[in-house]
């Protein structure tokens, strides 16, 4: 079968842009990638549109055009923007469509996110103990695993450190200071052993990637950026997710529980016929420092333990062995749930074409992996290869 | 004692937590769903800690109900031996004292210490006394 191919990549700025709604800054980016692909609205077929709290993503046919394009809206927490992508690629895969759109867009609300017992199905009590905080759950599970593997606060800090300096060269952040390492750690505690440095914000933010058949790419003119794998899915029995008054007892606990990431992974290698020591570079998500460390091991880069020594080499870096989140991530970029995964693709076509300025990764990149993982137990995975 | 919601600890002078099991599976899950395929058991009292985090700043209220004035407390997971992983608060230690690991005793602690007539809520303190 032939692949798909991404032929043009739009992004508008993450953080905060007073006065711009969350689909206008969708348009924005829809705009840019009809301009990098050199096409024009009326000629794509389909669009998928995930956004989870700034109104239904097919509203933006008003702006763009009214030629009955078909536009499906996608809902799925923070695997939202990943499934847009893959729903996307499996209209071109089917054969019926040649070139169609995955956008996502986001604009929340300033703080943390606030969610009541109720719409989870918990009981009241829940909340008014003060259980219903998601940066407690993140806390507890980078506390065990530290327990567990050995990692140090100050690797976290590393995270965190990394992130601002790599954003410095990315125009789409929102974060763009560098912070030292010892600010990082010596930061207010938000939730042990997390400071305040160590969180990603919700924010805004829009981007938009035009999806074509290898035949429609290549009519294009564009450089082929093919997505090899585009995987969904959800958690297995026994993990630890946000929101959980209880979780089971297992026989051995002391290696970690299997996770969506785990199986969204291993299956986007299956399908890519590569394995991880192939890819050039990574974006994993990462609400949390912690959250990157865990994923490095989940993903299969490393082993669990082993991300101690990988981030005091540098291995991570920008000119390191894996260079993973090379914009900053959610870190650096905050978290505009409709379109956090599709910035993570976004990037990764700007680094397998050479287009990254300072924040380029050296040798040519020729794959590129990118990662989500939210609630309730979510996680999609893409590989993209030059 | 007066609980926070009903159900939640058991009827006795010095009350357990009641989870609830899976009738089809056998699995124990906390707090006992309020549906017919599972029934209540009363939780062990001790366990191990397995994981925990400090809540440093004041969440947001709804939902939160507890005091105004805001100081930190630990939130534990307490793995309670054959049985499940429950999520709780952790008390009568320090912050720096706290052990992956370290032996745990059920006691519910109140929600607003200020209070007159204070709600409990589900709670471990280490074994034998404060650490």
């Amino acid at each position: 079968m032939s692949d798909v191919c991404i032929v043009g990549i739009g992004i508008h700025k993450f953080g905060r842009t007073d006065g711009v709604s969350g689909v206008d800054q969708g348009v924005y980016a829809v705009r840019q990638a009809l301009a990098d692909a050199g096409v024009d609205w009326p000629q794509v077929q389909f669009a998928y549109g995930s956004s989870d709290a700034a109104g239904n993503p097919d509203t933006m046919v008003d702006r763009l055009g009214l030629t009955g394009v078909q536009f499906i809206n996608v809902r799925n927490g923070c695997a939202a923007g990943g499934s847009a992508l893959f729903s996307a690629q499996m209209a071109i895969k089917s054969g019926e469509f040649d070139l169609g759109l995955a956008v996502g867009f986001d604009k929340h609300p300033r703080g943390a996110f606030n969610a009541l017992p109720s719409e989870y199905n918990l009981p009241d009590w829940y909340g008014e103990v003060g259980q219903m905080v998601t940066t407690q759950f993140f806390a507890a599970k980078i506390m065990r695993y530290m327990h567990m593997f050995g990692i140090s606060q100050e690797t976290l800090g590393r995270v965190a450190e990394k992130a601002f300096r790599n954003a410095v060269n990315a125009p789409h952040a929102w974060r763009r200071q560098p912070v030292s390492l010892a600010e990082i750690l010596e930061a207010p505690l938000v939730s042990d052993p997390y400071t305040k440095y160590m969180f990603c914000s919700p924010a805004e933010g829009g981007v938009a990637l035009l999806l074509a058949s290898e035949k429609k790419a290549r009519e294009l003119g564009k450089p082929l950026v093919r997505l090899k794998a585009a995987t969904m899915r959800t958690r297995p029995a026994h993990s630890f997710e946000v929101f959980a008054p209880s979780l089971d007892v297992v026989g051995n606990d002391s290696v970690p529980r299997g996770t969506a990431s785990r199986i969204a992974s291993a299956d986007a290698f299956r399908l890519a016929g590569i394995g991880p020591q192939d890819i050039s570079v990574a974006q994993l998500q990462d609400t949390e420092a912690g959250a990157e460390i865990m994923h490095m091991a989940e993903n299969g880069f490393c082993a669990d333990g082993e991300q101690e020594k990988w981030l005091a080499e540098g291995l991570t870096e920008i000119g390191g062995r894996l260079p993973v989140n090379t914009d900053g991530g959610c870190l650096a970029c905050g978290e505009p749930i409709g379109a956090s995964g599709l910035r993570q693709v976004y990037e990764n076509v700007v680094q397998l074409r050479g287009d990254g300025g300072g924040r380029q990764v050296p040798g040519n990149p020729k794959t590129a992996y990118s990662h989500v993982y939210g609630a309730p137990g979510v996680s999609a995975v893409t590989i993209l290869e030059r | 004692m007066r609980a926070i919601a009903e159900g939640l600890f058991t009827d006795e002078t010095s009350p357990r937590l009641v989870g609830g099991r899976d009738l089809a599976t056998g699995r124990i899950v906390f707090p006992c769903p309020e549906s017919e395929g599972y029934e209540p058991v009363p939780l062990s009292r001790d366990g191990t800690l397995w994981s925990y985090t400090v809540q440093r700043f004041r969440p947001k209220t709804p939902p939160y109900a507890g005091p105004e004035a805001f100081s930190p407390w630990i939130v534990a997971y307490v793995e309670l031996p054959g049985e499940t992983i429950v999520e709780a608060r952790l008390v009568d230690v320090d912050f720096d004292d706290v052990t992956i690991g370290m032996p745990l005793r059920l006691a519910p602690t109140p929600l607003d210490p200020g209070a007159a007539e204070p709600v409990m809520i589900p709670a471990f303190a280490p074994a034998g006394g404060a650490a």
